[in-house]
């Protein structure tokens, strides 16, 4: 492979082993919407950074981590918060857009997700992120699981659990602000939507479940900058239609876990 | 009777929401203790449960708790999620819950999803998750719901068998399944007047 692309390839390739593995937690909360909230406020952040001369992984980690913020902040741990950083993201990406010099192209490259354009400073910061995320979403994982099933259990033993909830929503804020940056606002949310959800349904059990994601997630990413290259695409929407055909044909040999479910129930 | 003796301790208290739904209540659980909480509907049997854990306003009297325990609670109602990829033994690796051995008929389900499992076996696996769990003092709200008879039959076994570890409060409204599991019944009585 050309060094040209070589080195966003490898940029990209971690958030694409790391992103579904976030998604896997944020699916457990039921706030996939989060994905998109945060992705919408990373590129306003991002554009709103090159405005200020900054680079772009800190415009949108600042833009990300407000939304994280503010959705602690107002206790509002629901998809409605992340229906309104939606709309906020996206008409201020736009204003920005249309009234800055370098707003417009980056905001093409932020929605269309031109990866290529990812150098060494994204490759650094995405491998970073990769290998300080994973051991914490290790240790994350079990707490967030236990929380999500036992809910009653933090407050009654007096168990620091804000911090473990707000420290996740830290790390999916500055994973997703990486992937914003690097490969775009589409690219980033199916990473983190699209392999989890088949990850959901065809997993025996968790530890399979994460494999199976990040397993989705890199090979998907693999065919689409290979297809991308070849064919001289754009390469966010080709990784985003390839991650949708996945999930059509995983369709196709496993029916949902939830008919199990309705069906244990009115049985 | 002081909490050095005793995990929990309810002084006259009356919880609630809102207001106050519950009558006075005192008693005390100790260790080796399986007390159970006894009343006609609505009188806020699991409203008090929830006064210990901390979710329910605590209107009047008391509620003292031996310091540094720790407490396991089955809620009337376990959160089940629709689809999610959570053996039954990742489930109890979770909890810090597998260091027992479950009952025979929850060994062989572990392996299986736990939104794949019949509402029994599910209700099996939470209860027996919150008895092998590393809770001092187990609260237990409506235990046998979901249920058959042979599932609650298990359910007192292995309830008797966490008994001389732990000081358990158990709601139900099966008078006969309180009889069977409790030490010691407590009644609720409504407010008069």
């Amino acid at each position: 492979m050309d060094s040209l692309f070589a080195v966003p390839f490898f940029a990209g390739l971690s958030l694409a082993l790391l992103l579904p593995l976030v998604g896997n937690l944020l699916r457990l909360r039921d706030e996939w919407l989060a994905t998109l909230g945060l992705a919408h406020l990373a590129a306003a952040g991002a554009l709103l950074g090159v405005a200020a001369h900054l680079p772009t992984f800190v415009g949108a980690l600042a833009g990300a981590l407000t939304g994280a913020g503010a959705k602690q902040a107002s206790g509002g741990r629901s998809n409605s918060a992340y229906g309104l950083m939606i709309l906020a993201g996206w008409a201020l990406t736009l204003l920005v857009a249309a009234n800055t010099a370098l707003g417009d192209a980056l905001a093409h490259a932020l929605i269309d997700g031109q990866l290529y354009f990812a150098g060494w400073r994204e490759f650094a910061i995405d491998v970073i992120v990769l290998l300080a995320a994973l051991p914490v979403l290790r240790w994350l994982a079990p707490r967030l699981l236990a929380a999500r099933l036992f809910p009653e259990r933090e407050r009654a033993n007096g168990l620091p659990a804000w911090r473990w909830h707000f420290g996740f929503d830290l790390l999916a804020a500055t994973a997703i602000a990486a992937g914003t940056a690097t490969f775009g606002l589409m690219a980033s949310f199916a990473l983190i939507f699209v392999p989890p959800w088949i990850a959901f349904r065809l997993g025996a059990d968790w530890r399979r479940a994460q494999w199976l994601a990040a397993g989705i997630g890199v090979a998907g990413y693999g065919a689409a900058f290979w297809l991308a290259l070849t064919l001289d695409q754009p390469f966010g929407p080709v990784l985003v239609g390839l991650l949708v055909l996945s999930f059509g044909i995983s369709t196709l040999w496993c029916r949902p876990a939830s008919a199990d479910f309705l069906r244990m129930s009115r049985g | 009777m002081r909490v050095a003796d005793s995990l929990l301790e309810l002084h006259g208290a009356r919880a609630g929401y809102a207001g106050p739904v519950t009558p006075a209540a005192s008693f005390a659980v100790a260790r080796g203790e399986v007390v159970g909480l006894a009343g006609p509907n609505g009188i806020g049997k699991s409203t008090l449960l929830k006064a210990v854990l901390g979710t329910a306003t605590l209107f009047a009297g008391r509620i003292e708790r031996a310091p540094e325990m720790r407490i396991g609670y089955l809620s009337q109602q376990p959160v089940r999620l629709p689809e999610v990829p959570l053996s039954g033994s990742e489930l109890l690796a979770t909890l810090g819950a597998d260091r027992l051995t479950p009952p025979a008929r929850l060994m062989e389900k572990l392996k299986e999803r736990i939104d794949r499992l019949s509402g029994g076996e599910y209700q099996l696996l939470m209860l027996w998750a919150t008895l092998a769990g590393e809770g001092d003092l187990i609260l237990l709200d409506e235990p046998t719901n979901n249920l058959d008879a042979s599932h609650i039959r298990t359910a007192i076994d292995e309830i008797a068998a966490a008994r001389a570890q732990r000081a358990t409060l158990v709601v139900s409204h099966d008078r006969g399944f309180l009889d069977a599991v409790c030490t010691r019944i407590v009644a609720l009585e409504p407010v008069r007047g």
